[in-house]
């Protein structure tokens, strides 16, 4: 018989491996669903991980992996505050369209306006429009007691619809012949969120996830909020007794992820994407969940699971064009992730023994 | 504008069909709640259900091969999750998220030669003499199998929780896990049966929006069905009937929503597809004061600890 016995502590050594074996196991896994998909595994793996790094036309992804990974980290980081303290908020998807559409529709509004207060203003904007779309959970669970995990959920249809209706509509391109989707930022010199370095794929919202990595580590090490944070998420009883005000807790934690996903959103219209249309979002809203669980809710954590997670991204592209793998095949690749994630994580709280069939 | 081109009858009647699948992933989740275990996974659970479904039904001609298909997809997905929350006690909002991010990815790649596909039609069944009846009988008594069903299951699962034994155990494996153990009812045994049948409920739910609500498969076609079906459990606080009234109503606001789209109503369309969203969120707000009726163990890993 195998019996679990709980550990007193976490084990510290599991706790930095389970990531690592989690990723083995995924590619192993991974690898078998390739094979029955008819692709070599060997192959198609090796393109995910190597190619985008080593591989002949690297020069070209590995700015990539600094403008897929940001706004990665930026919402993971943000999710993370929440999901330790026990606040799950899983709607940053939404909360990321509401930041571009506010992002953007600040920086159009000045359209054309040539001054150097056009990109900080729609930077808080975009900031605005994702802690405002957190902030209706957030007020209605400390009001109301709703369930943020619902409510943060739904808005994020609430925002793919008004999505769609400011990229047929309010931001719609005038001199755009009729077509969906805003002006683009990219040939709006005042607004664009161009490469700080060119070639380098570092924009400003790549400096903002690094600030924001800093920024949590520092809050969740060295501050009094960061420590109710974890004590709210590790001994709810405790926080409790330690006067820990839970609704601040809230405000704060899904009021701040929001506006982090607000911020990435914002960027990547601003940047890499550069326009408001119907299909602006890929789901790093959602992806962000798995990053901010694989970089074990810890702020350097975050940063190097995102960066693997672009990785993944970018990686699955390549397979995509040149072994013809299916795009969702790598979204099974990430849900795998997590799967993985979570089951060896029992290792990290629990013993396994080997123990005799005894009469308790 | 015409509102007049709305015709009342065929509005209730299709309003039965839009709750449908609501209804089934939530009176499985009631199910699943009811046992103490919070699955978030149910639209991940119903749209594998949905291609599942929907592939073996296109490949064999049955719908009702379809539905049984459907119902082993959302199981088999679900047995994921009893592995992660009941053997590997992993926390069951993660384990719940993961579960709908796996499948969602996962019927996408099921799904591609699948899409622009018309699946075998499972016809009505037209219940003689009822079905005559003016103005009810279309609306009630002239549905697809799966539709009564639902209903059925929804009497079953009533009257499980409220007169048998097992109904018994399930909801004391709920309201107070440790409890149950002490008195030498198998916490987790029961929670897996239990979880098998919310992931078989959604999986139908899937199925019914692909084989007969829609009929046809588009990625991700849910449309986020799964997680109005968990509101639905809040709003009906955990009472079968009360989820059929709740599905009810939500079909009636999608039903009357897509009427109004049709109708060419001066509101613009997105904020008309919005609504069905937005309503759920009212209606968590107005129903959340009351937390009473909530299993006491929801949402608790059990751990034996000897």
């Amino acid at each position: 018989m195998i019996v679990l016995e709980k550990r007193p502590q976490p084990s510290k050594a599991w706790s930095y491996a389970t990531p690592l074996v989690a990723v083995l196991a995924t590619m192993v896994f991974g690898g078998i669903l390739f094979a029955i998909l008819g692709k070599n595994p060997i192959q198609a793996i090796g393109t995910i991980f190597w190619e985008p790094l080593f591989g002949e036309f690297a020069f070209y992804y590995r700015p990539q992996l600094l403008v897929k990974g940001a706004p990665l980290v930026l919402i993971a980081i943000g999710l993370s505050l929440g999901f330790r303290a026990g606040i799950w908020n899983i709607g940053a998807e939404g909360q990321y369209i509401m930041g571009a559409i506010f992002g953007a529709g600040a920086g159009l509004a000045f359209y054309p306006l040539d001054a150097f207060y056009v990109f900080p203003i729609m930077v808080i904007a975009g900031a605005f429009g994702g802690w405002l779309w957190a902030a209706i959970p957030a007020f209605l669970k400390v009001r109301f007691g709703t369930n943020e995990i619902l409510v943060s959920l739904m808005l994020v249809y609430v925002a793919e619809q008004m999505l769609a209706s400011v990229s047929l509509g309010l931001l719609k391109n005038p001199e755009g012949f009729g077509f969906p989707g805003s002006r683009n930022l990219q040939s709006y010199e005042s607004a664009h969120n161009a490469e700080l370095i060119a070639g380098s794929g570092m924009h400003w919202g790549v400096v903002t996830a690094l600030i924001a990595v800093i920024f949590a580590y520092v809050l969740l090490n060295r501050h009094m909020l960061g420590f109710h944070i974890r004590l709210t998420g590790e001994a709810p009883r405790a926080a409790k007794f330690a006067g820990v005000n839970p609704a601040r807790l809230i405000l704060f934690c899904l009021g701040m992820s929001g506006a982090l996903a607000g911020l990435a959103g914002m960027f990547e219209v601003a940047g890499p994407s550069g326009q408001v249309s119907i299909d602006f979002n890929v789901g790093y809203g959602f992806t962000a969940i798995i990053v901010a669980f694989l970089g074990r809710l810890h702020p350097v954590g975050i940063l190097l699971a995102g960066g693997l997670m672009a990785l993944t991204y970018i990686g699955g592209e390549i397979a995509q064009s040149q072994l013809g793998l299916p795009a969702a095949a790598i979204q099974v690749f990430q849900g795998m992730l997590l799967f993985f994630l979570l089951a060896f994580d029992l290792l990290t709280n629990y013993r396994i023994r080997a123990a005799r069939n005894e009469v308790a | 504008m015409d509102l007049g081109e709305i015709n009342p009858v065929l509005l209730v009647a299709s309003l039965m069909v839009a709750a449908t699948p609501l209804l089934l992933a939530a009176i499985g989740e009631l199910v699943v709640e009811k046992a103490g275990v919070l699955n978030l996974g149910v639209e991940g659970m119903m749209i594998v259900g949905a291609i599942s479904g929907f592939a073996i039904s296109v490949e064999t001609g049955s719908p009702w091969l379809g539905f049984i298909a459907a119902a082993i997809g959302g199981a088999v997905l679900s047995l994921l999750f009893v592995l992660l929350t009941q053997f590997a006690l992993a926390n069951q909002v993660a384990s719940g998220l993961a579960l709908t991010l796996f499948g969602l990815g996962f019927s996408a790649l099921m799904g591609q030669s699948y899409v622009g596909v018309k699946p075998p039609s499972m016809g009505d069944i037209h219940i003689p003499l009822l079905s005559d009846i003016p103005v009810i009988g279309p609306i009630l008594f002239q549905h697809d199998p799966i539709l009564y069903l639902g209903i059925a299951l929804v009497a079953a699962v009533w009257a499980t929780l409220r007169y048998t034994r097992v109904g018994l155990i399930l909801r004391a494996v709920g309201e107070n896990h440790d409890a149950a153990h002490a008195l030498g009812y198998k916490v987790i045994k029961i929670r897996i049966l239990a979880i098998l049948f919310g992931g078989a409920c959604a999986g139908l739910g899937g199925a019914y929006i692909s084989l007969i609500r829609v009929p046809q498969w588009t990625e991700g076609m849910t449309a986020g069905v799964g997680w109005i079906a968990l509101a639905l459990v809040v709003f009906a606080s955990w009472k079968p009937w009360r989820a059929l009234l709740g599905a009810y109503l939500f079909g009636g606001i999608t039903v009357l929503q897509l009427n109004l789209q049709a109708a060419g109503v001066a509101i613009p369309v997105e904020y008309l597809a919005m609504s069905p969203y937005i309503i759920t969120i009212l209606v968590l707000v107005i129903l959340s004061a009351d937390k009473s009726s909530a299993p006491a163990s929801l949402g608790r890993t059990f751990h034996a600890s000897h």
